[in-house]
């Protein structure tokens, strides 16, 4: 079959925050580059980020500083972060934000008129610079506008479905066109992936339908090793009522901000979880906190707790938390000047990825590498809020620049191998071929809710193996789904390939689940409720071998004494 | 806390229009009416269980990404924030992909054209001297036009796109940049550190003189930005000062 090629130095895969900040630094350290979407510009999930970007900038608490932000993350992560990348984020994240300020960024301000920071979860001081609860937005238009001005070339509406290879490197990526259906190969020398997450793997989530794990699993595919798959977010504060709106985001910013969470008796039950940090204590325990309130019966009429910032005044409210006002407003009937909010835990975020190499953001597979959500170990267990926007910028600027060296160092340009792209085509339109079978959109909701019901906030052994002889049941359910229609922007047949990703990572997710047999981040294991030392000191990976997922563990890098002692300094 | 009433048993009928480039006709899905649904709701329930290639652009279903723009019952609108409780239910939903721009497939159109325009703006140009340091109230006027999420309802609804069609990119003479990209000019040109002049831009290339202020723009943004009071005809008067002020001719442009 006919398709289009384009011949490129460096792919960036996804225009979210990170795909964006990689496109813009491999531009400008001269290399051609094109950057692929599967919305339209401006509309990846980045946009979505409400709360803001953690930087230690210390404009509102002086005596911030890196080392602060550093120990937070590594505890919010209970310590199980690749401590390099915690290191570099920290300190480059101040840079990165001033230099969004010099492309145009306008954040909220303080009376000095610098950039305002406010509170966040598990942050010791003020941190989060932001602009109402809409940082995403700002960041993304932006990014997105220094972007076109880069001269990076833009393919929008483009799904690659594929990684190409030339032998042991990275040589491309084969993919389809969402509005033609037409297949189209790009040649590079480096690929980035930039591809956010997999939130729609399950029931209940904040993610958009972009979010099926596109990126993990073209790189597991590929070869690349993935890492701390069994860590999946849940933010403690998602819609909850109607049922439409089940999920959506409601930013940890009205914490930030003054709100408090009670239960169905008016208690501040944080009280009871941390009474230290309270309401803005880290969000694996928010959210686990939430989840036992409900289950024992002391829960909102719709299955959530209240969320209350009413006493910070209408005026204020309107301000600080536009979009959540209109959000309440127009799709709940809640006045949240008025009235409090109901939420509940969603499925918000993958800690787990592609292994990288803290300074260059490299897979393990040559020519191959990832930033942002997609890539694993910047947030250990648990990531602290405003800490991803920050992971985009500083990591995709990383990505951006070593895969521009990679690809300048290159001797020749990767060889094309036809055989790798018929095969990737055969099985793009497979699903067309079929004369029977299943809607994609009945699988995907089966898998949903398997996922929701067996590995999600809380999990046993038990569940973790019926979820992956379940997923076994799936996979080959998936394999056989028909989609009618034409190749024309046909959601149906784009859901049948996305199934596939979203397959994959449950199973990574369910496998390393079961392999860590304690508690500890955003995985807690009610047969195993302590936090087991010796698996501090482990990654869980996962990787192809043939046509079997194999899962194992591998020793963390050490720490250096001196960082260790930051650490250890507030923990004493 | 006040919620509406559970709907028991209610069903809408969607009149979804189908079809290629131009070429289709109206089919009928009925769906099952949930409490606070909203259009986009109904539309992925008609995808689940009656047309699996149905197409729709969308995202975040949540107001904030502006991808699932259409007209319901022929008003530019986010599905995603309207809801079906406040639609006259006794009589189909009738959902059309935007006017203004070329069809593709079902509810999608073509909207590269607005992504080109972008390109074309000057960006912006920070002062050489500055400290980086500006108020609140400089950062409202700018942040209120910084809202924009992009759905180009704006565009759509803006009769010199619409019926006019003034989108010619080879021929300044036929060209309206529309609501949308005044809308970030003025993002930039009020911009309290920028060192920029758009003017010319916007009179040469933007056809901004072919806004007539009928504010249809204002009316239907989701993000309620006051789009021709607070940027576009500030922006018309900075070309008024710029290119037609007899003073600034004989003594040049104002530094800005």
């Amino acid at each position: 079959m006919k398709h289009d090629t384009h011949e490129i130095d460096v792919l960036v895969v996804g225009a979210g925050g990170a795909g964006l900040r990689a496109a813009i630094e491999a531009a400008a350290a001269g290399a051609r580059v094109g950057l692929v979407c599967k919305s339209l510009l401006g509309k990846a999930h980045t946009v979505m980020a409400e709360g803001g970007i953690a930087a230690a900038l210390a404009n509102v608490a002086a005596q911030d500083d890196w080392r602060t932000h550093f120990r937070d993350t590594m505890l919010g992560g209970k310590m199980l972060n690749n401590w390099r990348m915690a290191q570099l984020h920290a300190q480059e994240a101040p840079e990165r934000v001033r230099e969004l300020e010099r492309w145009g960024a306008v954040f909220d301000r303080t009376p000095q008129g610098t950039i305002l920071q406010r509170p966040f979860g598990g942050h010791t001081h003020p941190r989060l610079a932001h602009v109402g609860d809409r940082t995403g937005l700002e960041m993304i238009r932006t990014l997105q506008d220094r972007c076109v001005q880069s001269g990076v070339q833009v393919f929008m509406e483009c799904t690659i479905t594929h990684l190409l290879r030339d032998g042991a490197r990275v040589a491309g990526a084969f993919g389809y066109w969402r509005e033609s259906g037409r297949c189209v190969v790009f040649r590079a020398r480096a690929v980035i992936l930039a591809t956010g997450g997999v939130g729609k793997a399950f029931e209940i989530t904040s993610n958009s339908w972009e979010y099926t794990g596109d990126g993990h699993a073209l790189a597991y595919e590929a070869g690349a090793e993935l890492i701390d798959m069994e860590f999946m977010q849940f933010h403690p504060t998602g819609m909850v009522w109607p049922p439409g709106v089940k999920g959506i985001l409601v930013t940890e910013a009205v914490r930030g901000e003054g709100g408090i969470l009670r239960n169905s008796k008016g208690e501040r039950f944080m009280e009871k979880y941390d009474p230290k940090r309270l309401d803005l204590s880290t969000r694996d325990i928010v959210a686990r906190s939430i989840h036992t309130e409900v289950r024992e019966g002391r829960g909102s009429p719709h299955g959530g707790v209240f969320l209350d910032i009413t006493h910070k005044g209408a005026d204020y409210i309107k301000r600080k938390l536009p979009s959540m006002y209109t959000q309440f407003l127009e799709l709940a009937d809640v006045d949240i000047t008025r009235d409090p909010m109901e939420v509940g835990p969603t499925a918000h975020y993958m800690m787990g990825g592609v292994r990288v190499d803290a300074e260059t953001a490299a897979s393990t597979l040559p020519g191959l590498f990832a930033a942002g959500e997609v890539a694993g170990g910047m947030h250990g267990a648990n990531r602290l809020g405003g800490n991803s926007l920050s992971d985009l910028l500083v990591f995709g600027r990383r990505a951006g620049l070593a895969a521009a060296e990679y690809a300048r160092a290159l001797p020749g340009v990767p060889a094309l191998d036809p055989v790798q792209v018929d095969s990737a085509e055969r099985a793009l339109m497979a699903p067309f071929e079929r004369p029977h079978g299943e809607s994609p959109y009945d699988v995907h909701q089966a898998l949903q809710k398997t996922m929701h019901a067996l590995v999600g906030i809380f999990r046993t052994e038990k569940d973790l193996q019926s979820a992956i002889e379940e997923l076994g049941r799936l996979k080959t359910r998936a394999a056989r789904v028909r989609v009618e229609g034409s190749r024309l922007y046909n959601p149906g047949w784009h859901l049948a390939r996305d199934l596939e990703c979203m397959m994959l990572c449950s199973e990574a997710i369910a496998r390393c689940a079961l392999l860590r047999r304690e508690s500890r981040g955003a995985h807690s294991r009610l047969d195993f409720p302590k936090t087991d030392e010796a698996l501090g000191k482990v990654n869980n990976f996962a990787r192809r071998e043939g046509e079997q997922m194999k899962v194992g563990s591998s020793p963390l890098p050490g720490m250096p004494a001196d960082l260790r002692r930051i650490v250890e300094e507030v923990k004493a | 806390m006040s919620h509406p009433p559970p709907e028991t048993n209610r069903t809408a009928v969607l009149r979804v229009y189908r079809g290629e480039a131009g070429k289709g006709d109206f089919r009928d899905y009925p769906v099952p009416v949930a409490p606070g649904m909203v259009v986009l709701d109904a539309v992925h329930h008609a995808q689940a269980h009656d047309a699996p290639d149905l197409a729709v652009r969308w995202n975040c279903k949540a107001g904030k990404c502006g991808s699932c723009s259409a007209e319901v019952n022929g008003r530019p609108r986010l599905m995603c924030k309207t809801r079906l409780d406040e639609l006259p239910l006794e009589a189909p939903v009738t959902i059309t992909p935007l006017k203004a721009f070329p069809h593709l497939k079902d509810l999608v159109t073509d909207v590269s054209w607005n992504y080109e325009i972008n390109r074309r703006i000057p960006p912006f140009q920070p002062r050489p001297d500055t400290d980086w340091k500006y108020s609140q109230e400089e950062a409202d006027r700018v942040q209120e036009f910084r809202k924009c999420i992009e759905c180009f309802l704006c565009q759509d609804v803006c009769h010199v796109l619409r019926d006019h069609d003034k989108k010619d990119l080879a021929d300044p003479r036929h060209l309206f940049v529309g609501p949308r990209f005044l809308v970030r000019v003025a993002g930039l040109e009020m911009h309290p550190l920028d060192a920029g002049s758009r003017t010319r831009f916007l009179k040469e290339q933007g056809g901004i003189g072919l806004c007539n202020i009928t504010k249809c723009c204002t009316e239907v943004c989701p993000e309620q930005i006051t789009i021709t009071d607070n940027a576009i005809i500030p922006l018309k008067e900075r070309v008024v000062d710029d290119f037609y002020d007899p003073l600034r001719l004989l003594f040049g442009r104002r530094g800005r």
